[in-house]
């Protein structure tokens, strides 16, 4: 297919003509073979879109814009904004700070590193669900950890760990580190040591090493992980209604759209809850972007 | 990480080449070849290595516990206020098996996985191979059609999805469901794929066509066998993704065409009535199935690797 306007013989020159000239600007029957995978997300995945954007400008009641008024004059709607950031933004910057240090030790070779990398990507397997009971189980007032912390004479009553705000920030660290983890690690993994070891050389401490060697290099591939950490931090639905307090602190916006949508059938609110959901993930994934195209792009190992 | 003289591994040979050139988290740069880090060393317990792994050792402890609670629960008789369940039984499996008629969940689990699987395939390796070998006018807004169902959260796009498949009456069959699966695994087949036909050399496919090979005979015998290793990694992540996808398939499936993980949170989302050693039961059942898939997975594809292919 590659190569077929080479194979054809030329029947008309003009025609011929324009061919090349197209091929050379990349345009061939290659082209066709994104056809089939992009009519089918313009058709699973713009068209309703779109069809969600002018049914959000719909609503039954207020005009044009009465559903978006309505989202952002109800308080406990427009607080699901508020809950959906307090909960993403520290479970991304856990995840990913943790991640940083335990990705720096694991970069070397060891004994037992391969078994240290699959059960640090056990937790992908778990599922919201057994995640959340497990949580409900384990961190709950009866669960091991409140018994140990007893038995340790750490706290007198059991800590309330789940029913509430922290059980969901427990559930994203859980699903959200292994993932953060694997992504920094591979971006570590493609700096060379060499080029810390010359700054030792030079004298560099290791937090001189580590702020003007490694960690420039590392910051572009930092913020795709963060990037992609809070997507999946942002879109909390499952654990958000399971081990949190989803009429309270952890009424996220996913949970917003999805009782408007699903649960009321108001489809113009839920179609406006989802637009405002994606604007707002829209926004932080292209502030993050705007501030890694300013960062350092080069070819000295370090991943762009 | 407390002295400058704290070692570092010497490099054992050239650095693969360096310049990964496009950013992205597909990365797309050739597979450097492997530098190998020949020489296993001790652990240098340092303070901050002490601390690292400290808060490493207490994570995994606490997530082994919340794994072993659910556990110890499906198979627990009774477990109230003790460390250990009062007795051990296994019929939570035989309940949830019967309660939620698993068989069934199971079958369209495996019916739904497998047709997104082989559709993405088909729709996104020809894409992805489209959009690896040419640069043509446009290609940045075609990128961006394949990414933003990435980047865009499920529910986002999920509720326009499903309200638009309840208009056209398909929300609640099957296909619907496997529609809405499709619009993540499309992008992530074409990410997936792009780098593997990053690294086949188009002159082998040139060299073929100048011995007189045809399309079909290109494609059967040069690229399809060059490509099947990176088909088979794209599938398995595909399948193990749409195993796991909750929202899509929740938002659009109907009493018959629920999977496995929409079974479960069903199932949670309406206790009460049901025991909690049943549902545990059923997150272990789902959990065990992950667990196979993502570790054949592994055998195929390393982790690591999908995103930055490089010297580890």
């Amino acid at each position: 297919m590659t190569a077929a306007t080479t194979t054809t013989p030329p029947t008309a020159p003009p025609r011929l003509a324009l061919r090349h000239r197209l091929a050379e600007r990349g345009v061939d029957r290659t082209l066709l073979l994104v056809l089939p995978g992009a009519l089918a997300l313009i058709a699973l995945f713009c068209y309703p879109f779109l069809y969600g954007l002018q049914l959000s400008f719909q609503p039954t009641a207020g005009g044009v814009f009465g559903a978006y008024r309505s989202f952002f004059s109800d308080p406990f709607s427009r607080k699901s904004i508020w809950a959906t950031f307090s909960l993403a933004i520290p479970a991304s910057v856990i995840n990913v700070g943790v991640s940083i240090p335990i990705s720096y030790r694991m970069r070397r070779d060891f004994r037992g590193k391969r078994i240290m990398l699959a059960v640090l990507v056990v937790p992908i397997t778990l599922g919201t669900v057994l995640t959340a009971e497990g949580i409900l189980e384990f961190f709950g007032p009866a669960g091991w950890f409140n018994r140990t912390l007893h038995l340790l004479g750490l706290a007198a009553s059991p800590m309330k760990l789940t029913m509430n705000y922290t059980g969901v920030l427990l559930s994203l660290i859980i699903s959200g580190f292994p993932f953060a983890y694997l992504l920094t690690h591979s971006y570590l993994s493609g700096i060379h040591p060499s080029l810390e070891k010359a700054a030792a050389t030079l004298g560099a401490g290791w937090w001189q090493r580590f702020r003007y060697v490694t960690l420039p290099l590392l910051l572009p591939g930092l913020l795709t992980t963060f990037s992609l950490t809070f997507v999946m931090a942002f879109a909390v639905f499952p654990s958000a209604l399971m081990v949190g307090d989803p009429d309270g602190r952890t009424h996220v916006i996913s949970i917003e759209a999805y009782e408007a949508a699903l649960e009321r059938f108001d489809y113009a609110q839920g179609c406006a809850d989802a637009m405002i959901m994606t604007v707002l993930m829209l926004a932080v994934i292209g502030a993050l972007a705007a501030a890694r195209s300013r960062m350092y792009r080069g070819a000295t190992g370090g991943k762009g | 990480m407390s002295t400058p003289t704290e070692s570092l591994p010497e490099p054992a040979g050239p650095a693969g080449p360096p310049g990964l050139a496009e950013p992205g988290p597909a990365g797309s740069g050739l597979p450097a070849p492997g530098l190998a880090a020949d020489r296993p060393r001790h652990l240098a317990l340092r303070p901050g290595t002490w601390l690292t792994w400290a808060v490493l050792a207490f994570f995994l402890l606490n997530l082994a516990g919340v794994i072993a609670s659910v556990l110890l629960n499906s198979f627990g008789s009774r477990w109230f206020d003790s460390w250990l369940p009062g007795g051990w039984t296994s019929h939570w499996y035989t309940d949830a098996w019967k309660e939620f008629s698993l068989g069934h969940v199971l079958g369209v689990t495996l019916e739904v996985t497998l047709l997104v699987v082989a559709i993405s395939l088909a729709l996104g390796v020809p894409a992805a191979y489209a959009l690896a070998r040419r640069d043509f006018p446009g290609k940045k807004a075609l990128n961006l059609l394949f990414i933003l169902p990435i980047l865009v959260p499920p529910i986002a796009y999920g509720i326009p999805l499903a309200t638009m498949l309840y208009k056209v009456h398909l929300a609640g069959t099957l296909t619907g469901v496997i529609l809405a699966n499709l619009v993540p695994s499309i992008p992530f087949v074409v990410f997936t794929m792009t780098p593997f036909i990053e690294q086949i050399d188009p002159r082998i496919e040139a060299a073929a066509r100048v011995c007189g090979a045809r399309t079909h005979t290109v494609l059967g015998r040069i690229l399809g066998p060059l490509l099947l290793p990176g088909m088979l990694a794209a599938g398995i992540l595909v399948l193990v993704r749409t195993f796991g996808m909750f929202e899509l398939t929740f938002l659009t499936s109907g009493p018959s065409s629920q999977t496995l993980v929409v079974t479960l949170f069903s199932a949670v989302n309406s206790a009460g009535i049901r025991s909690t050693q049943s549902i545990d039961a059923m997150a272990v059942v789902y959990t065990g199935s992950m667990a196979v898939l993502l570790l054949i997975a592994l055998r195929f594809v390393n982790p690591t690797q999908l995103v930055a292919r490089s010297a580890d």
